[in-house]
């Protein structure tokens, strides 16, 4: 038994809008082992977001669809189950903890109660014993007075300590899987750093494997064991936090990470972009999404999507540039230039 | 709260007094005496009938000797009605009609909630727009139409339930669902939008996300945070109530305040049209009070105690 536990397979997911389908997730491929952190970086409406949702099939059903790939939680693929089956490992072995603390909550209800809904979904308990285990988290999330606070409903507090609830609640059953959507960007940078050592914290306690989804470099740096690049629904590029961070073979993670400004650089310096906007998704064919602002385009890059090389450390790219065929043309070219 | 509710009692009154003050001048304004065929008369018997109810006073007289009368709680004699008080005509009278407008609460308060309830599930089905249709019928159609199509066909043609007067229960129910035709309507539009705007909240996701069945997050999460709302439709559900009540009993001959208070308009029975206006406005007054009450008990974040959580 391989230690992968959540295997994400050439999945497709697309909208159902007016105007026909549009594919917002085309093809993302990865492998989540347990215990692990998997940071899944891109920007706003690269697809993270609707990847994550779509493992826990959270997505409304009228509006959207797997078109293709499949999921695979511990050997069961997840989108052959039935909804009861899929209700039953929400939460208790998969949970998930959302951007907004602020509106994820249940306004009328009791933080305690919210925790205790849960874990009384998922196991056999009595209200006391599930009440004590709400308690629990609440110590374990770092809330101060938790007994009292049991009882206090969302607005009672602040943005932070909401969100340690929204973790308490995720982490009750004990999940081998803790799906995290931008669960820090609707904090200050001070919360969001005890959240984020919060996270890590748990994870060493709970050994539960960790799917982050954020657009924040920085986030990862400090978060991930390995990271997923996302662009136009697609994992651009993948491996681990070294070898994106320290050799970045995709011209758009390379992009990204020079775009990020940097202590020790001369302050007088402009940041560096990235040139052009994100693709419509409706109008994204063949090819690669990111041709259109890549600075290394060539003209296989508009007709021909490109496929993921994978090097032997398990870093893999999706890009024309690291494709043996092409460097293989290329050669050929030059040779054929310099024998004329 | 405390101090909330004694500011909120105080601002009530001061709404009521208002009230009086402008229906007391308002009705002044009406052509006419109170007394029928009061060319009929001879000077002489129209100042003794004057003198008697104190009409030959100025009228600023008159509203300072009624305000006087009223802090006593005396809403004075009737004019049509030989030596009755007001008092007397409003609690002979309140019965059937609170028993009628009751009746019509529920009706209209569990059929709209059901019919709401179904058309925010089944959102854009066919169950959805066949109940909107209705709902829009029923707010833009007035309520004595219904009442006349009740009577002839539940009350004429089917013979199932009488056509008018009161006459036991039976007699209760077709004035009770002519005027429950606009709560259903209302109350099933204002829940159905309520109930479409908790679906789409993000805690509704993260109770999803907790593995609650599908039945639990629509029962504890969707309903519950939708029905709250609700309750503040109580103030003008009442008052359409009430104003429906004054057609409604004349049409099905129902001896209430509200037929009653059409015919004292038609007589000019002064005392008795200030007495029921006032009886309605502190019903009013005092359901839009009790409903922000109830409120506050329901909805966690609202505190009245005006400190901050």
């Amino acid at each position: 038994m391989s230690n992968t536990i959540l295997t994400v397979d050439n999945l497709h997911v697309a909208f159902k809008t007016q105007t026909g389908k549009l594919t917002a997730v085309r093809g993302v491929n990865f492998e989540l082992k347990k215990g692990e952190t998997l940071a899944i970086v891109g920007e706003s409406g690269s697809g993270k977001s609707v990847t994550a949702k779509s493992i826990m099939q959270l997505l409304p059903a009228a509006t959207t669809e797997v078109t293709k790939g499949d999921i695979v939680y511990n050997g069961n693929s997840l989108l052959k189950m039935s909804k009861r089956q899929i209700t039953d490992l929400r939460g208790s072995e998969i949970s998930m903890v959302f951007q907004d603390p602020m509106t994820s909550l249940n306004p009328t209800m009791k933080v305690g109660k919210q925790i205790m809904e849960g874990v009384q979904r998922h196991e056999q308990l009595t209200k006391a014993q599930a009440r004590e285990r709400a308690l629990e988290m609440l110590k374990l999330v770092g809330i101060p007075q938790a007994e009292s606070r049991l009882d206090n409903y969302p607005h009672q507090f602040s943005g932070g300590m909401r969100q340690r609830v929204v973790i308490a609640l995720a982490l009750a059953c004990n999940p081998k899987v803790l799906i995290a959507d931008e669960p820090t960007t609707a904090l200050d940078v001070t919360i969001q750093a005890q959240i984020l050592d919060l996270m890590k914290d748990l994870q060493k306690k709970t050994e539960t494997a960790i799917i982050l989804i954020t657009h924040d470099l920085g986030v990862v740096a400090n978060m991930a064991d390995r990271v997923a690049v996302m662009y136009g629904g697609k994992i651009v590029e993948q491996g681990t936090l070294d070898e994106i961070f320290y050799n970045p073979q995709h011209p758009y993670t390379l992009g990204l990470l020079q775009s990020m400004p940097k202590l020790n650089e001369d302050r007088s310096q402009p940041l560096m972009p990235i040139a052009g906007s994100p693709p419509n998704l409706a109008t994204l064919g063949e090819g690669c999404a990111f041709a259109a602002r890549c600075p290394h385009t060539m003209s296989v890059c508009h007709t021909y999507t490109p496929r993921d090389t994978v090097t032997e450390t398990g870093h893999s790219v999706a890009c024309w540039l690291q494709d043996d065929r092409v460097s293989a043309s290329r050669d050929l070219v030059e040779t054929g230039s310099s024998s004329s | 709260m405390k101090r909330y509710l004694l500011q909120r009692i105080g601002f009530m009154l001061i709404t009521l007094f208002i009230i009086v003050t402008a229906t007391f001048f308002l009705m002044q304004l009406l052509p006419g005496t109170p007394f029928t065929n009061p060319e009929k008369l001879t000077d002489s018997q129209l100042a003794i009938l004057n003198a008697k109810y104190g009409l030959d006073q100025p009228v600023a007289i008159q509203y300072i000797q009624y305000i006087g009368n009223l802090v006593q709680g005396d809403l004075g004699y009737s004019f049509q009605h030989e030596g009755r008080t007001v008092t007397s005509m409003i609690s002979d009278r309140i019965g059937p009609s609170a028993f009628i407008g009751l009746q019509a609460l529920v009706i209209g308060a569990i059929i709209g909630l059901v019919l709401g309830i179904v058309s925010a599930l089944k959102h854009n089905s066919v169950l959805d727009y066949g109940s909107v249709t209705l709902a829009v019928l029923g707010m833009s159609i007035p309520s004595f139409v219904f009442a006349a199509l009740l009577q002839y066909y539940v009350g004429v043609k089917l013979e199932w339930l009488p056509v008018a007067l009161w006459e036991g229960y039976s007699s209760t129910l077709l004035p009770s669902i002519a005027l429950s035709v606009t709560v259903t309507a209302t109350v099933a539009r204002f829940i159905r939008s309520e109930m479409l705007e908790v679906i789409g909240q993000d805690y509704i996701i993260t109770a999803r996300a907790k593995g609650l069945k599908e039945n639990q997050v629509i029962v504890k999460h969707v309903i519950r945070n939708a029905l709250i709302p609700v309750v503040t439709m109580l103030g003008p559900l009442a008052v359409s109530i009430m104003t429906g009540t004054l057609v409604i009993e004349k049409i099905f001959a129902v001896p209430g305040l509200g037929e009653q208070f059409t015919l004292s308009i038609l007589v000019l029975d002064y005392s008795v049209i200030m007495g029921i206006t006032i009886f309605y406005s502190a019903l009013f007054i005092f359901v839009v009070f009790v409903v922000d009450i109830i409120y506050s008990f329901l909805d966690p974040r609202i505190n009245y105690k005006g400190e901050s959580a």
